[in-house]
């Protein structure tokens, strides 16, 4: 770390930053929502239309780093919209336009020099569906990384055994590794489409509904690894299930018809939110 | 059914109506089983038609003396109508071996890579555009297609060849290979249609590039349909006769060079054909080897069949 100096040194490793860096390396433990952690996503008047049907209105939020971020809100209200904006995702659907800032701590994900192949690097997403390639498991948790020009076999087998530690998917794969992904069960199957995201390092994991299509055992592992792995990483989990919400997440938003209502921390929005909408949805009058 | 239920009008008797009905469906499932059975039952007079005519090789003794399955694979010579007949199988496998190679070497990169770039990377107007117009080249009959590779395809690529001959095996191969690319592209567009959004989804989401995804994710999720695509294509090579027999010279030389005229099987069948004396050896050999394209096709076709069933199986994960 550079001390502050008045002349700053002519060559620095570190992107300016808006906060003063913190004088240690990252915290490992979580941090509460009012922490000092830094906004590591955010989004400023973000405004997305579907061809002329405006899906985002005017979205706001400040994501902060290594911590569980819930969305939640009835359906079609614009959570897997936000979700895919954040690594451009929508890109792939045709007529969508999208106007107003995102950031990933220091990149400008909308802007046009932005590299989108890296961006989806660095910020990883596990969809509703669980979604391996029909390929071997260890393929499967490799794809990422020979795609990033890796071959080393001995590096390959290293990493891809420490995502799937990471996923808490090793112990029941490990003998199996070059058998067909397809075969493992749906929670098997989400977990390891969570490892093959974590191999290729990104910082931030999107996460929509990842346990929507399970049973209840496979969704509290699902719960569970969510938690383990914030430590790592700054987690967005969309979510319509407000007691998963309320049990994972240590802020939640919630949204109505493409605009934020309200965000807070998940214990003060599950208690005492402050606006009328947000208490009518969580204690189940609409939705 | 029928008996305590209200009529739906004053008059109605729905137990005559549904007596008609049910005599009404028994006609139509009979004049659909008839068709089935008729397309069946052509195929089958096919069948035994032509392996009819070729049973003098393998039962008749005075057919043998002339033309013998030993001498098929043996003599080098494919002269069937000089003094002293030669049947000689060597130089037409030569040329189908040659001429169907060229064609799937030219026909299968482009048809695949076409495939993929229709589904992968154009635009949805740009592949309503493509599409057609591949899929058009399909309609051009072969007489049409052979007329090219006569006419015009001979006379740019001598130059580009230096082939001693205009027309050639190589010649053949490509023009034959225009007529195989819709049949490999359709098919690999279907099977890369049929691929999963999800897949896509995920791989780029991994950072993966779209050249990335479609070589590495989409095209093996696809490799089943893309396999029997190639594999149709080959069949329907070997069996392709009207463009090679006027592009490719159709001198029955064993030769290992592409640049060399050529003669396929299904070339000497149509050429032949027509001059022979029936009931001679010469004619039963030609239906021999009717006879041999016929198995050699139906196997590549089931091959193509057992290959897609596996694959899948696989992809599956059993
Ligand atoms: N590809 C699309 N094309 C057009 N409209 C879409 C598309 N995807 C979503 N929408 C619309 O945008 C709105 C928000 O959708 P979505 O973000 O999927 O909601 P949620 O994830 O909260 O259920 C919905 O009204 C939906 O109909
Ligand atoms: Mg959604």
């Amino acid at each position: 770390m550079t001390v502050q100096t008045p002349e700053r040194p002519a060559v620095t490793q570190e992107p300016p930053r808006a906060t003063p860096p913190p004088p240690t390396v990252r915290a490992q433990q979580p941090e509460t929502a009012e922490g000092a952690s830094p906004t590591h996503l955010s989004a400023r008047g973000l405004d997305l239309f579907y061809g002329a049907h405006q899906a985002l209105k005017k979205v706001s939020i400040e994501i902060p780093s290594h911590s569980v971020t819930a969305i939640i809100g009835p359906s079609g209200c614009g959570k897997s919209t936000l979700l895919r904006s954040f690594n451009r995702m929508n890109d792939l659907i045709p007529n969508v336009r999208i106007m107003g800032e995102l950031r990933v701590s220091d990149i400008d994900i909308l802007a046009a020099t932005t590299d989108v192949v890296e961006l989806r690097r660095r910020v990883g997403m596990v969809f509703q569906r669980p979604n391996p390639f029909p390929k071997s498991i260890f393929e499967n948790v490799a794809f990422g990384l020979r795609m990033l020009g890796l071959k080393d076999r001995n590096e390959l087998e290293i990493r891809v055994e420490d995502s799937l530690r990471r996923a808490a998917l090793w112990d029941e794969v490990k003998d199996r590794l070059d058998r067909s992904a397809m075969a493992l069960s749906g929670g098997q199957q989400q977990r390891l489409c969570i490892a093959r995201s974590l191999a290729v390092e990104p910082e931030v994991l999107l996460m929509d509904e990842p346990a929507s299509a399970l049973d209840p055992t496979a969704t509290a592992r699902i719960e569970e690894l969510v938690l383990d792995l914030k430590a790592r990483y700054t987690i967005v989990v969309v979510t319509h299930n407000m007691q998963q919400a309320a049990r994972i997440s240590d802020r939640t938003a919630f949204m109505l018809q493409g605009e934020l209502i309200e965000f807070d921390d998940t214990r003060r929005m599950f208690t005492s939110p402050h606006q009328k909408l947000t208490e009518d949805y969580i204690t189940g009058r609409f939705g | 059914m029928t008996t305590g239920s209200r009529p739906l009008r004053p008059g109605h008797d729905a137990a005559a109506f549904r007596r008609h009905q049910i005599l009404r469906e028994n006609v139509i499932a009979w004049i659909l089983r008839g068709c089935a059975f008729s397309a069946v039952a052509g195929l089958l007079l096919i069948v035994l038609f032509v392996f009819k005519e070729a049973w003098p090789i393998l039962g008749d003794r005075v057919t043998q003396q002339e033309a013998n399955l030993a001498g098929f694979f043996s003599q080098p010579l494919w002269q069937p109508v000089s003094e002293t007949p030669k049947y000689g199988f060597t130089p037409l496998f030569a040329g189908t071996i040659k001429v169907v190679l060229v064609s799937m070497l030219f026909a299968v990169p482009i048809g695949v890579l076409a495939a993929l770039f229709a589904t992968e990377f154009a635009s949805p107007r740009l592949r309503e555009i493509l599409k057609p117009c591949i899929e058009l080249l399909a309609g051009i009959p072969s007489v049409v297609l052979g007329f090219f590779g006569l006419m015009v395809l001979a006379s740019w690529l001598q130059p580009i060849t230096h082939a001693p001959v205009r027309l050639n095996a190589f010649n053949a191969g490509i023009a034959l290979g225009l007529g195989i690319i819709p049949t490999v592209f359709t098919v690999c567009e279907d099977a890369l249609r049929a691929v999963p959004k999800s897949f896509r989804e995920a791989s780029l989401a991994l950072g993966a590039t779209p050249w990335q995804t479609a070589w590495n994710v989409a095209l093996p999720a696809a490799s089943a349909g893309v396999g029997a695509g190639v594999l149709l294509g080959l069949a329907r090579a070997v069996g392709e006769t009207m463009i090679v027999l006027m592009a490719s010279g159709n001198a029955a030389i064993t030769s290992g060079d592409v640049f060399d005229s050529a003669r396929t099987f299904s070339a000497t069948i149509a050429a032949e054909l027509a001059e022979v004396v029936v009931g001679s050896p010469h004619y039963a050999t030609l239906f021999f080897l009717g006879a041999l394209l016929f198995l050699l096709t139906f196997f590549i076709n089931v091959a193509a069949g057992a290959f897609v069933d596996r694959l899948r199986r696989k992809l599956a994960g059993a």
